[in-house]
């Protein structure tokens, strides 16, 4: 299959493992930002194909993890809404709220919906007029227009039906706050090649500047993740730093002009709460003034509903890369798939699941 | 009064095999199940019509089956897949063939199947027609009778559309000994041909998820393929039908109950283009996706080229390969050898496939 499989060669594989080993004299510490990336090196298990001097630590970015469990609650309480038709990306179902979550909601007769596109939504809620149609829109810069594009249709035919439950978030100010913790010890980041490729690779060159830290955009084949590394650490042997593309055929440095002017539509950037981390300033987008009528949370008064993280469960610490899934104590006994702590452990992107599901019984 | 519309007209069904027969009624009523006449026209003219034999037409409360001198497997399951049209097949042949495959994995033939539907009050004749003919076909194919059965219907909003219970028995074929507890260390893998074809034909078509795949079920009865395995190589350790839950779930299982190890090789597994393309997009992997028409057998590695053989003389087994080992290593797992030379696990899946966020 194009542009997967010449991605997942074996000899490119090998040839980037070798170049990779050449190089490397010292040990270096990479995050690889997005849980998608995540996954693809636990399902390669390209960790095992590297030099040991090269320790991978994963990011925070997985959006169905970052949610905060208020939202979740929020959404809890519009999907247990006799007139509302709560609208979803698969992803969200199964992570827990403060006490239940979404498919325990649809068993109890809650009207919850799994959509594939957010356009889907508009015709749900045209199709039916009676009932309130809200959308849970969760993720990074790369779902953000696709919701985008909704509002603005929900706008230009007056809606009045349809509303958005928005947990937008954004990744530079993530990374910031990574480096400006006090046990940083990220020496190179893997950006995330599909955030990128909406939002071009501008944000990052003043992040890499001002923390002389090597940041390499990056795809999400086994191909893609090594010249990611191959780069970040051809930079870190040789005492550089800079934005490099690793992911040209999909990334641009100015990134999708169309999708950005959509995005400075219909959003402004706010704080946002983000699970096991809290409030990180300017991380995430609200309506404009134009569009706040499809504010979900306004029109059912959901900000009421606050919720703290279990304490149980470490995933902030995982999340910012402090811990590993498996150094955590609930890991594979109290926390599983079938019954999470947290949202690592059931989102697609999840390292906790990626963990779990790859090689938990091998460690 | 009832509507004596009829729904007997050249037009309206000049798609099927066969016309409908006369009836009052286009939709099922609560009395098709009430026992009454309404129950009898509708067996005797649309069940006995196309499915009767001497066995199920004496219409006794039960089938008087022959005396069969030899040990007897029996399976059941329920069908409920929504679609119950879907390109490649419908609810009707997946009736016939899931239990039939079933008796296979026994080490059987096949002979009875019992056939019971529940209906949903209001749905369409015409569509219980169609399904009966497939039935049929099926059931022809497989070369099994249908010796009882039953119909319920239940008020509209109560049930959806149709679903169907069978229950087979088989005569198990002297000489085998098929058991999860069979597999040995040396054994091969092979399966029948290519995976996941069922699970994307019928998510494709599905309520929004508009997806032109192209990709058909691989619904059929195995039955015909694995009598001629039977009779030229009784030497088989383990049959499996990796239906829900896919080859992860029917590997895991027999990993788990053997106390072996299995391993895959991702360069052998067979997925056509059209089931990778919709996985990639949705975020699946073929080896958690249903198949209906493919079976793993397990046998020692000097005995598979007998067995591909015969398996690839089959339409059924056109494209049958190896595709993993018993090994000694990791015992209770499954492993996967990928392409680019690592290896990981392959676990059971978790609660139901969603698809992900980006």
């Amino acid at each position: 299959m194009k542009y997967i499989d010449e991605y997942r060669d074996k000899q490119l594989v090998e040839i980037l493992i070798r170049q990779i080993r050449d190089e490397v004299t010292r040990k270096w510490t990479i995050m690889e930002i997005c849980g998608g990336q995540t996954h693809a090196i636990m399902k390669y298990s390209l960790q095992d194909l590297l030099p040991e001097e090269i320790s991978l630590i994963h990011g925070p970015g997985c959006p169905v993890c970052v949610t905060p469990v208020e939202i979740i609650d929020q959404a809890v309480e519009l999907g247990g809404k006799p007139n509302v038709i709560l609208t979803s990306f698969g992803d969200m179902m199964r992570v827990p709220g403060s006490h239940t979550d979404l498919l325990s909601v649809r068993a109890k007769g809650g009207d919850i919906r799994i959509v594939y596109s957010p356009l889907d939504v508009i015709d749900i809620a045209l199709s039916n007029p009676e009932r309130e149609v809200v959308f849970f829109a969760v993720g990074f810069e790369t779902t953000a227009p696709a919701v985008a594009l909704a509002i603005r249709q929900a706008h230009k035919k007056n809606l009045a039906n349809f509303s958005v439950l928005i947990s937008h978030v954004l990744v530079p100010p993530a990374i910031e706050v990574l480096l400006t913790s006090a046990d940083m010890r990220i020496e190179g980041f893997l950006a995330a090649g599909h955030v990128c490729t909406v939002m071009g690779t501008h944000e990052y060159i003043p992040l890499s500047e001002r923390y002389k830290i090597p940041i390499v955009v990056t795809g999400f084949e086994p191909v893609d993740i090594l010249l990611g590394i191959q780069k970040t650490i051809n930079m870190l042997e040789n005492d550089r730093y800079g934005v490099e593309n690793a992911y040209p055929r999909s990334v641009k440095p100015e990134g999708n002009i169309a999708a950005q002017d959509l995005l400075q539509e219909v959003f402004v950037s706010c704080d946002r709460k983000w699970r096991g981390i809290g409030v990180i300033p300017g991380s995430g987008f609200t309506l404009t003034d134009d569009y706040i009528r499809f504010d979900a949370g306004k029109r059912f008064k959901l900000h009421h509903i606050v919720a703290e993280e279990s304490e149980r469960c470490i995933s902030g610490k995982i999340l910012t890369g402090q811990k590993r899934p498996s150094d955590c104590p609930a890991f594979g006994a109290e926390c599983t798939p079938e019954k999470p702590l947290g949202a690592p452990m059931v989102s697609s992107e999840g390292a906790c699941s990626a963990y779990y599901r790859y090689h938990l019984r091998m460690c | 009064m009832h509507d004596n519309k009829t729904i007997m007209t050249g037009d309206l069904n000049s798609n099927l095999q066969c016309p409908i027969p006369k009836s009052d009624y286009e939709h099922v009523l609560l009395a098709h199940g009430g026992g009454g006449k309404l129950t009898q026209q509708l067996i005797e003219k649309m069940i006995y019509s196309r499915l009767g034999n001497e066995i199920l037409e004496k219409g006794h409360d039960g089938a008087f089956l022959p005396h069969i001198s030899s040990e007897l497997a029996m399976s059941t399951d329920s069908f409920v897949v929504d679609p119950i049209f879907f390109p490649g097949g419908d609810i009707g042949d997946l009736a016939i063939n899931g239990t039939v495959n079933d008796l296979v994995c026994c080490g059987a033939e096949p002979l009875y199947i019992s056939l019971a539907f529940i209906l949903e009050e209001g749905f369409l004749l015409d569509e219980l027609w169609k399904i009966i003919q497939s039935i049929e076909k099926s059931a022809h194919e497989a070369c099994v009778k249908i010796v009882t059965g039953d119909t319920k219907v239940v008020e509209k909003g109560k049930g959806d559309k149709i679903y169907i219970n069978t229950t087979g028995i088989g005569r198990v074929v002297p000489g085998l000994r098929i058991s999860p507890d069979n597999c040995q260390e040396g054994d091969v893998v092979i399966i029948n041909g290519t995976i996941g074809d069922h699970g994307i034909a019928i998510m494709s078509e599905r309520a929004g998820f508009s997806f032109e795949s192209g990709i058909k079920s691989d619904t059929a009865p195995l039955n015909r393929m694995m009598q001629d395995v039977f009779a030229r190589q009784p030497n088989i350790h383990v049959l499996r039908d990796p239906t829900r839950g896919g080859l992860s779930s029917a590997l895991n299982e027999i990993s788990q109950s053997s106390g072996k190890g299995i391993t895959l090789f991702e360069s052998q597994l067979p997925v056509t283009e059209g089931v990778r393309g919709a996985c990639e997009i949705m975020g699946f992997d073929p080896l958690y996706i249903a198949n209906e028409g493919k079976i793993l057998v397990i046998l020692p590695e000097r005995h598979a080229g007998e067995v591909l053989g015969i398996m690839r003389s089959h339409e059924t087994g056109r494209e049958s390969r190896i595709i993993g080992k018993i090994s000694g290593r990791h015992g209770g797992l499954l492993h996967l050898e990928t392409n680019i030379g690592s290896t990981r696990i392959i676990d059971m899946i978790s609660g139901e496939m969603l698809p992900r966020i980006c």
